[in-house]
């Protein structure tokens, strides 16, 4: 099962580095669990190219800091029927799915992260309750990566 | 009874943003404005870092075009360590600069034009909102969606194996530049399988043109009517008067296409160039000072480029500007659709530059950085995608940023992206007091045409919308739509 985790956001505003935070620590986890059809992506922020870059696989994580009225962090599946956004620079989960489907004739299964951040000035560095969140949502999906076909099971923590 | 109209958010924009359209007692629209409506200060926040910082740092600002604002503060902070203008570099440094920024212009533009203006394009302006995006294009011309994406993805591949990473590149250091480029990767970027090699890449720039020119060919009275309005243009040329988005002088030159700032040096920016504040905004208003505020504000951006510039380096991207200054017979072009076509012929230029430069062999050897005697402040610009784009820093003996000024590409365009929502409001509004579906689109195309960064303008954080509201003569708000 090829996966494929891909964080995004800036992580010279603060929490808004959460994703890549979270995808460096699961990088380094891979690494030295030494599992394998793992590969990881990190930037600023998603655009039209993540359409062909996930297009070949079977299962994608993006990670993303939220400001959402969640706990500490929780998935949500992501599919090109809702949510697509197209409305800046910065495209949506749901878009980069539908241009995937459209484009490639691909249909991955795709979730997504929300780890939830408080601060978001030009600072580097995570919060220390955003960080607390992200060890959280580390150990959980931890879990589930070493078996990544758990993901295609219910009982997963959804939003 | 006068009304006020408010667009907020205007789409497939970067930035957070609000028109308000004011009309009097016959309904007709007397006023109009586009508000930026936040603002963080990031030229304190630089102040008291090591100036060595400052490349990495203002990347902060925005993550869509990061890769202009580490040039741009590179080269300022060459001129801090002694290493002068942009020439004054060594030539591995100047050429693998040079190639990360035609691979960021290169990918800009093409994410623009088959991402945020095709479909406005295919569709029409009036085209049905729920399939005028680039799903709808995706769906109706796969082809363009796709090669919309895997230029981009070029583009953004040439700025990883150059500054080194996709975020908080390092690529660019004050004095030159930290790597060569890997020879492999000079290999796959040359002659990789397809289409994903530089040759792929010049044929679609070329394909994109000419879908671009039938579709002129078709629609010559909106392309060329809608916003458009005679104006001063502002860019950096080469020397000679080449176009050169990496390094020259300063040139502005007048709607009949008389120089009104003739080749300056930009270390002397601020001697020419004034900014406005008004209260209704926190994105300032550029002007050339002695001209006044009235007369001396300017475009900026791929349709002031070829209004400055007196001839293309670059064989195909020559040949299509003859063409295109044929339009206007040589004179400036004011036509603000026309900005769609100067930036196609860019990515062309871009691409041929790529490619000459993969095929230089200063990128692969050579002294990385140059050095001479320190000096007190710096001053960088660049012609990043949306236009000019200034930094300025002053250094003390500590090395640490005592000041810095930035006048981004979006803020130069402000006042001329007013002067479009106003002609599009007028054309489009007057005689109504409802806001539909296309009069929003309408303005927003018009903004859209500049391709305006908001957040960088603003240096506010990722998305940030915008959205219309209408007010009666009393300032009675009687309509409002998000999109």
């Amino acid at each position: 099962m090829k996966v494929l985790i891909y964080g995004y956001g800036n992580p010279g505003r603060q929490d808004d580095g959460l994703g890549n935070a979270f995808v460096n620590r699961i990088r380094e986890w891979v690494a030295v669990e030494g599992l394998h059809d793992f590969s990881f992506d990190s930037n600023y922020q998603l655009n039209i190219e993540d359409a062909e870059a996930i297009a070949d696989m079977d299962l994608v994580i993006f990670a993303d800091a939220s400001e959402e009225e969640i706990d500490d962090f929780c998935l949500s599946k992501v599919d090109g029927t809702s949510g697509v956004s197209f409305t800046t620079h910065a495209a949506s989960p749901a878009y980069i799915v539908k241009l995937c489907e459209e484009l490639f004739n691909k249909k991955p299964l795709v979730l997504l992260l929300h780890i939830k951040g408080f601060e978001w000035e030009f600072k580097e560095g995570i919060s220390d309750k955003a960080a607390a969140n992200m060890n959280a949502s580390l150990i959980y999906m931890k879990k589930k990566l070493l078996h990544p076909k758990k993901f295609l099971k219910p009982g997963l923590k959804f939003c | 009874m006068s009304q006020k109209i408010t667009i907020e958010p205007v789409t497939r924009v970067e930035g957070h943003g609000k028109v308000t359209i004011h009309l009097d007692d016959q309904n007709n629209v007397s006023q109009t404005r586009l508000h930026i409506v936040e603002f963080r200060g990031f030229e304190r926040f630089v102040q008291g870092r090591p100036y060595w910082e400052a490349p990495v740092l203002v990347q902060r600002l925005c993550g869509i075009c990061p890769v202009s604002h580490h040039l741009a503060a590179a080269k300022a902070l060459d001129v801090v360590v002694g290493a002068g203008t942009g020439d004054g570099l060594t030539p591995t440094g100047e050429k693998m600069r040079r190639l990360m920024h035609y691979g960021q212009i290169f990918q800009s533009h093409a994410l623009h034009f088959f991402h945020l203006v095709s479909p406005d394009l295919l569709f029409g302006i009036d085209g049905d909102p729920a399939i005028r995006n680039v799903i709808g294009v995706a769906l109706m011309h796969k082809d363009l969606a796709v090669q919309g994406v895997m230029m981009r993805k070029y583009g953004q591949e040439i700025i990883r194996a150059t500054a080194g990473k996709k975020i908080h590149g390092t690529g660019a250091i004050p004095g030159g530049i930290n790597r060569h480029l890997d020879p492999a990767e000079k290999e796959s970027f040359l002659n990789g399988p397809d289409p994903l090699n530089i040759d792929h890449m010049i044929t679609w720039s070329l394909g994109a043109l000419d879908f671009f020119k039938g579709y002129y060919k078709e629609h010559k009275e909106f392309i060329d009517n809608f916003a458009q309005f005679p104006s001063n243009h502002l860019s950096i040329v080469r020397k000679d008067g080449a176009l050169d988005l990496y390094h020259g002088v300063l040139r502005a030159v007048d709607n009949e296409g008389n120089r009104i700032l003739d080749d300056v040096d930009y270390q002397d920016y601020n001697e020419y160039i004034e900014e406005e504040v008004r209260s209704w905004s926190y994105m300032k208003f550029p002007y050339l000072k002695h001209l006044g505020k009235e007369k001396g504000w300017y475009r900026v951006g791929p349709l002031a480029r070829l209004n400055t510039c007196d001839f293309i380096p670059s064989p195909l991207a020559q040949k299509e500007f003859e063409e295109y200054k044929a339009v206007t017979n040589g004179k400036p072009n004011g036509m603000c659709m026309h900005f769609h076509y100067a930036r196609l012929i860019e990515i062309l230029h871009a691409a041929e530059m790529m490619k000459e430069l993969l095929n230089d062999p200063d990128l692969l050897t050579g002294e990385l950085t140059t050095k001479g005697a320190r000096q007190p402040e710096g001053v960088g610009v660049i012609e990043a995608p949306r236009g000019t784009l200034f930094h300025h820093y002053r250094v003390n003996e500590k090395d640490q940023i005592t000041m810095a000024n930035l006048i981004v590409s979006t803020t130069n365009n402000n006042e001329p992206m007013n002067q479009s929502v106003n002609r599009v409001a007028k054309s489009w509004m007057n005689g109504h007091t409802e806001i539909t579906e296309p009069m929003m689109n309408a303005v927003e195309v018009a903004i859209r045409a500049y391709d305006p960064c908001l957040s960088c303008a603003t240096h506010a954080l990722g998305q940030m919308p915008l959205e219309i509201s209408l007010y009666d003569a009393s300032n009675n708000l009687i309509d409002k739509k998000r999109t």
